[in-house]
């Protein structure tokens, strides 16, 4: 057993491990902590692969961003899991049904496993030779220039979303005061006091 | 990557561009006071790029190493999504602007649909057309919400994107086992993969989820639950726009991908499609007899036409498409002018929806009733109207094609759709007195109405020569 090979089983039982305490643990918190440990154990088993890109991608977008969202999430959010485990619990036996059903239909499928005569060919013939080009590079090529219509049209999508979350949910409302800053910086002592010879004895 | 290839895709683009300047447009000037004048800028570059599709499209052409098709079909489908959209977003903005829901977003997300629709027509692979897909959803998912204040367009807004959602994962699925056991996603190469001798059975599969997908999309049956709901619950206009442009491009789609990509296995997709088509002209006939509510009728009534188009599909043949292509212009002709009157429903400027407001409508506007009269006839298929030979035509492709049970099945649907069409034009003749519509009618609604009904008179000549387009399309589709 090499080196790579004992690194690869350490990896591979981590995230598995830490992928199980995700579902199982009863802390929100904790379960965000071990999404966490499988993610950076799963970056370490691309940088085995030899896709180091995909390996940093998953540490700064997954870790750095979208696990860090996940705990502002279940930290902010009164969510209560209990609550919602027993929901589930109820509906448990005729998903577990549905599931057995779907996993025994899948196995039929697979038991009559062929592919098209070239699939392997046509799998294969998209992505340049891996020992010939950079990963980096070789991904910039598919996503920048092969594909860049998908990537744009991914972009619009996006855009959608969000004109679409600003006009459900965005309500101008008119009736309240706001802070108008122009409006503070240029008021000076002269428009903002006024000094008034107050008689005794009369008031205003 | 070429300009040639951006040259390709050029109205596409503009499209995006335009949608993106006026964006920025509104929100850094007057927001909701340039509604109107975005709309009509909206409708405006619909029409332009129409003009400009139809005139300058030649021959097929490939994108993006045929991740995007430019053929006489795709042309095709977009002029008929531009025309639609561009006469929904015209005959809308009275009913908006008087309801308060002309917001400058509502036509900028119309025209972002449009250019996910005028994609998936055009798609080549089924990345693409899972993209162009979801673009058009998920415009359309915050559109059927606009009126956020109310619950049932809420309602509507929330349905749609679950039911959505769960059809785009179907779809994908069904991508992804394509994608395995094809070991490809483009068309061209699928279509090599799916032959009728030895065809994996992961492929079928795959085929069954991808149509199952294209189902909920065109709303057929079994997959047409969200319809009634949404339709009733998205403000008008949006129903309108739900009834006709995305019907066309979904069932494009569907006919290039069973064609494009499974055309080898007619006879695997053909026996689904035929099901489909039953299922729908049944449903959509039978379960709008019990509706009151004009906009949940035409809901079961689009579920009906869909059958009906479906089963030019079912043929599988060239006459098969080019069926379904007419018979999509020609409902999406009936669909705008019914919409347009259903627009200027309301009583005292509220809306009212049951049919049986419509009674003795003829007394009080006989033009307005004539042209109703005219467009139900349409929609059931009673001869000569244009409607009629529509249906005439997906008949005699399902009978070409050997398939004379389902055009004997589609013939005994319309009969039974009949009663509901016919029972709107019993109203506005011969129903009780009661209480009077608004006579008002913005003049938009009242051209497009009139116009409408006058194509469905005149078409009997020659169908305004769109058989002619038509069969060049199919055969650019079906060799």
């Amino acid at each position: 057993m090499t080196v790579a090979d004992f690194t690869f089983y350490v990896f591979a039982v981590v995230v598995v491990a830490a992928g199980l305490f995700t579902v199982v643990s009863r802390n929100p918190v904790h379960s965000v902590l071990w999404l966490i440990l499988a993610f950076l154990s799963s970056a370490g088993l691309f940088v085995l692969l030899g896709a180091e890109f995909v390996a940093m991608l998953l540490i700064i977008v997954y870790v750095g961003a979208v696990a860090v969202l996940f705990l502002f999430v279940v930290m902010m959010l009164d969510v209560d899991f209990a609550e919602l485990k027993g929901e589930m619990a109820k509906y448990m036996p005729l998903a577990l049904l549905i599931g057995v059903v779907l996993l025994m239909e899948l196995g039929l499928v697979f038991g009559t496993w062929t592919f098209a005569e070239n699939a392997d060919g046509l799998r294969a013939a998209v992505t340049p030779e891996p020992a010939a080009v950079h990963n980096t590079r070789a991904l910039g090529q598919l996503i920048y220039d092969d594909y860049i219509i998908l990537f744009q049209l991914a972009g619009l999508i996006l855009l959608v979303a969000m004109i679409g979350a600003i006009v459900l949910t965005l309500r101008h409302r008119t009736w309240i005061k706001r802070q108008d800053i122009l409006a503070q910086m240029y008021r000076d002592p002269a428009k903002a006091m006024e000094v008034r010879d107050v008689k005794p004895g009369q008031g205003l | 990557m070429t300009s040639a290839d951006f040259n390709i895709l050029l109205p596409e683009i503009v499209l995006a561009v335009f949608a993106m300047a006026a964006l920025m447009f509104a929100v850094y000037t007057g927001k909701d006071r340039t509604a109107p004048a975005i709309l009509w800028a909206t409708a405006a570059i619909f029409l332009v790029l129409a003009l400009f599709i139809g005139i300058n499209g030649d021959g097929a052409q490939a994108a993006f190493g045929g991740l995007f098709v430019d053929d006489a079909f795709s042309r095709f489908a977009k002029i008929l999504i531009l025309v639609s959209a561009a006469a929904v977003l015209v005959m809308s903005h009275d009913y908006m602007a008087k309801r308060d829901l002309l917001r400058f977003e509502y036509p900028l997300l119309v025209a972002l649909a449009a250019v996910g629709m005028m994609v998936m027509v055009s798609a080549g692979d089924l990345l693409v057309l899972y993209m162009g897909l979801e673009l058009q959803s998920l415009s359309l998912y915050v559109v059927a919400s606009l009126r956020r204040d109310s619950a049932k367009s809420t309602e509507a807004g929330l349905k749609y994107f679950v039911l959505g959602a769960l059809s785009s994962g179907l779809l994908l699925y069904g991508a992804s086992l394509t994608y395995g056991y094809a070991g490809t996603t483009e068309f061209a190469g699928i279509i090599g993969a799916a032959t009728a001798e030895d065809l994996p059975l992961g492929l079928l599969f795959g085929l069954v989820f991808l149509v199952s997908g294209l189902a909920f999309k065109v709303s057929a049956v079994p997959f047409h639950m969200w319809t009634p709901d949404v339709y009733e619950g998205a403000p008008t206009p949006i129903t309108a726009f739900f009834a006709t442009a995305p019907k066309v491009a979904a069932m494009a789609l569907f006919a290039r991908l069973v064609h494009d990509a499974f055309g080898g296995i007619t006879a695997e997709w053909g026996q689904i499609v035929a099901f489909l088509s039953v299922a729908s002209m049944f449903l959509g006939a039978v379960a709008a007899i019990g509706q009151r509510d004009i906009k949940r009728l035409m809901a079961y009534s689009s579920i009906n036409h869909m059958g009906f188009a479906l089963m030019g599909l079912a043929a599988g043949t060239a006459f098969g498409v080019q069926a379904m292509l007419v018979y999509m212009a020609i409902y999406v002709t009936m669909n705008v002018g019914t919409f347009a009157f259903i627009l200027s429903m309301s009583r005292d400027g509220r809306v009212v929806t049951d049919i049986r407001a419509l009674n003795q409508y003829s007394k009080r506007e006989p033009l307005k009733a004539l042209a109703v009269l005219v467009l139900m006839f349409s929609l059931a298929g009673v001869p000569p109207l244009v409607g009629f030979f529509g249906k005439f035509y997906v008949l005699r492709a399902a009978v070409d094609a050997d398939m004379a049970w389902l055009a004997v099945a589609g013939v005994i649907a319309s009969v039974i759709a009949l009663f509901y069409y016919l029972r709107i034009v019993y109203y506005m003749y011969f129903g009780e007195e009661t209480e009077a519509l608004d006579s008002g009618m913005a003049p938009t609604q009242w051209a497009l109405l009139m116009v409408a009904a006058a194509v469905m008179v005149l078409g009997v000549v020659n169908l305004f020569g769109i058989e002619g387009p038509a069969a060049a399309a199919a055969s650019a589709l079906v060799d």
